[in-house]
């Protein structure tokens, strides 16, 4: 695949949005990829691939609303050596076909991505039926599957590039609207698994996955112009396998913080809490920041980011509060 | 290999009661509570398939073109694993393992293309969409082989099934067919007292696939119904009338034996009850 990342690219993917790119990523990488398969519960067009279909009709299929037969299709058809991506939202494909995540992917470890469109609460008025909240949290509970969380469109393309080239499940969930907020400007190396250091700092470690990075990358430039403190900013967009490096970090930092578009439990504050507790890792404070585990009032994307405190002041805000309590 | 050649029905009645013989053996040998009742009936369907429609060595060599047998029942693996084993699938040593610590032979089944399993049941309703799947590859890597998913009468109060119903007419999974064990009882009793299955053949067809009655524990009438072509790309849906417990006469519509316990006294009774 040559496709030359660059600032005026990174614009224009922003306002196609995270649901266009993988759609738009997919069909890029299946032409040197002859196995690629694309299945969506009928949500190609929400999940950009309306172009997929009209380039790969014969490895496209709409299955219909049908999100249990979608995973266990996909399991079958995998066996003939296609690596199939699916699409649906969050909840219906964690949650109404969890068990068929379970028994086809988890357990048969069948060469299957699911593809989570409009997780966390990007849906906005359509409410908490499609929220994607507790994805992570279902996910992470089964065995041989990895999650990753895409930053912003340019990870999006860099996330279904990998996961072409990896044998087995794994669980890619995007998060964000359109036009998205954008971190990376240029190519950049990307490995599942690894996560990656996008401000140094040495008062405060945030970390953090999906497309509010870029707010915390915003209220670490306000807690370092308001109060002078330097955050150092990882972006964990693999939630498992979690990098091991993550764990030499976090002690060395007196405060930890982890934000996310996901309930406040289950998700990665809650990994991070098992390993500090796991490695028992000393003197560590976590601030754990993300939804709290309820069903919300509805409102936009912007207005639930805001509302939640997910936005750059609040996020500094309440850094800067827990910070000056030690 | 044409089944026609295949067929003989002597033959196949004689598989049916060694194979009966050896689900006593191995549910007694193995001791505790056993899925008897539904291991029992589908013998001579699966005794058909691994005869005449199943080729052995493909399954062994894992070609990627050879026919394949789902069993979405996956509690029926007494009906399965004695199968697998009587015609040269797994070793006796392999099948002595059953329900051994740390087996790969259990009360389900667990995918093992080396012991000719294609894929891990035990939750109903997970088999025919996964077949469905490998009948789609199948044509799509222009492969002429064929997928047979066996399921159960009380499995088709799943949801899933039924997706997987739509589905496959949808997509003119002729190279798929369903067969259902319908032998009138469930885990809790009758069909008939917890979902009515009265006309689960219209259900079928009204669903968009060739459907075919049969008595599932009449070889002629296996034999006609794999045989049988079906119109307009339909999947084909076998309905197979059986008995619960078949051959051996107090186990026989005794829905104690959906999952029961073999004494030594009740094992030697049951032996002495066979092909009888």
């Amino acid at each position: 695949m040559n496709i030359s990342l660059s600032k005026n690219l990174a614009r224009q993917w922003a306002r196609i949005g995270p649901r266009g790119i993988y759609g738009q990523s997919l069909l890029s990488i299946a032409e040197d990829s002859p196995n690629i398969f694309a299945i969506s519960a009928d949500l190609g067009n929400s999940s950009g691939l309306d172009r997929f279909k009209s380039k790969y009709n014969e490895r496209f299929l709409n299955i219909g609303i049908a999100e249990q037969n979608m995973i266990g299709f996909s399991s079958g058809l995998s066996t003939l050596g296609f690596n199939v991506f699916v699409s649906s939202f969050a909840p219906f494909i964690t949650l109404r076909a969890g068990e068929q995540v379970r028994m086809n992917l988890s357990y048969m470890q069948s060469n299957v991505k699911i593809v989570a469109i409009g997780s966390g609460v990007s849906m906005g008025f359509l409410g908490n039926s499609h929220f994607g909240l507790e994805d992570i949290s279902v996910i992470r509970s089964l065995p041989n599957i990895p999650i990753i969380c895409p930053c912003d469109c340019f990870e999006v393309f860099k996330a279904v590039e990998a996961l072409g080239n990896y044998e087995g499940p794994a669980f890619l969930r995007l998060t964000g609207a359109s036009p998205a907020s954008i971190v990376n400007k240029e190519d950049y190396e990307f490995t599942i698994g690894k996560s990656i250091t996008l401000i140094e700092g040495n008062d405060i470690l945030i970390l953090a996955h999906g497309i509010v990075v870029s707010n915390c990358i915003k209220a670490a430039g306000i807690l370092k112009e308001k109060y002078s403190i330097n955050a150092q900013i990882m972006n964990v967009h693999t939630l498992r396998p979690l990098d091991d490096k993550i764990k030499d970090l976090i002690s060395k930092y007196s405060l930890v913080v982890s934000v996310e578009e996901h309930f406040v439990n289950g998700g990665l504050g809650t990994i991070l809490s098992e390993l500090i507790t796991l490695e028992s890792i000393d003197n560590v404070n976590l601030l754990k920041i993300g939804f709290p585990n309820a069903f919300l009032k509805s409102g936009t994307y912007e207005q639930l980011l805001n509302r939640y405190k997910l936005n750059p002041d609040n996020l500094a805000q309440e850094i800067y509060n827990r910070f000056t309590e030690y | 290999m044409s089944s026609n050649q295949l067929f003989n029905v002597e033959l196949l009645e004689a598989d049916a009661l060694s194979i009966r013989r050896k689900i006593l053996e191995l549910a007694f040998n193995s001791g505790g509570g056993q899925h008897l009742g539904g291991g029992l009936s589908m013998v001579e369907i699966m005794c058909y398939l691994y005869s005449s429609v199943l080729n052995i060595e493909s399954i062994k060599s894992k070609s990627s073109n050879r026919n394949r047998f789902i069993l979405s029942k996956g509690h029926g693996v007494l009906g399965f694993y004695p199968v697998l084993h009587h015609y040269g699938l797994i070793s006796t040593e392999t099948l002595s393992t059953y329900k051994q610590e740390l087996s790969e032979l259990i009360s389900h089944p667990i995918r093992n293309l080396n012991f000719g399993i294609e894929s891990s049941n035990g939750s109903l309703g997970h088999g025919l969409s996964y077949g469905l799947g490998i009948a789609h590859g199948l044509n799509l890597r222009d492969f002429d082989s064929k997928v047979f998913v066996l399921i159960g009468d009380g499995e088709c109060n799943e949801g899933s099934v039924w997706e997987a119903a739509m589905s496959a007419s949808s997509l003119k999974a002729k190279n798929l067919t369903c067969i259902v064990d319908f032998n009138r009882f469930q885990s809790d009793g009758p069909t008939k007292e917890i979902i009515t299955q009265d006309n689960l053949a219209e259900r079928w067809s009204a669903f968009g696939w060739h459907v075919i009655e049969i008595d599932g524990h009449s070889f002629k009438d296996i034999h006609n119904s794999f045989n049988c072509k079906t119109d307009f790309n339909k999947p084909k849906l076998i309905l197979a009338r059986t008995i619960k417990g078949k051959g051996i006469d107090f186990m026989e519509n005794d829905n104690s034996w959906h999952h029961g316990r073999l004494t030594e006294s009740t094992y030697k009774d049951s032996l002495s009850r066979l092909g009888k």
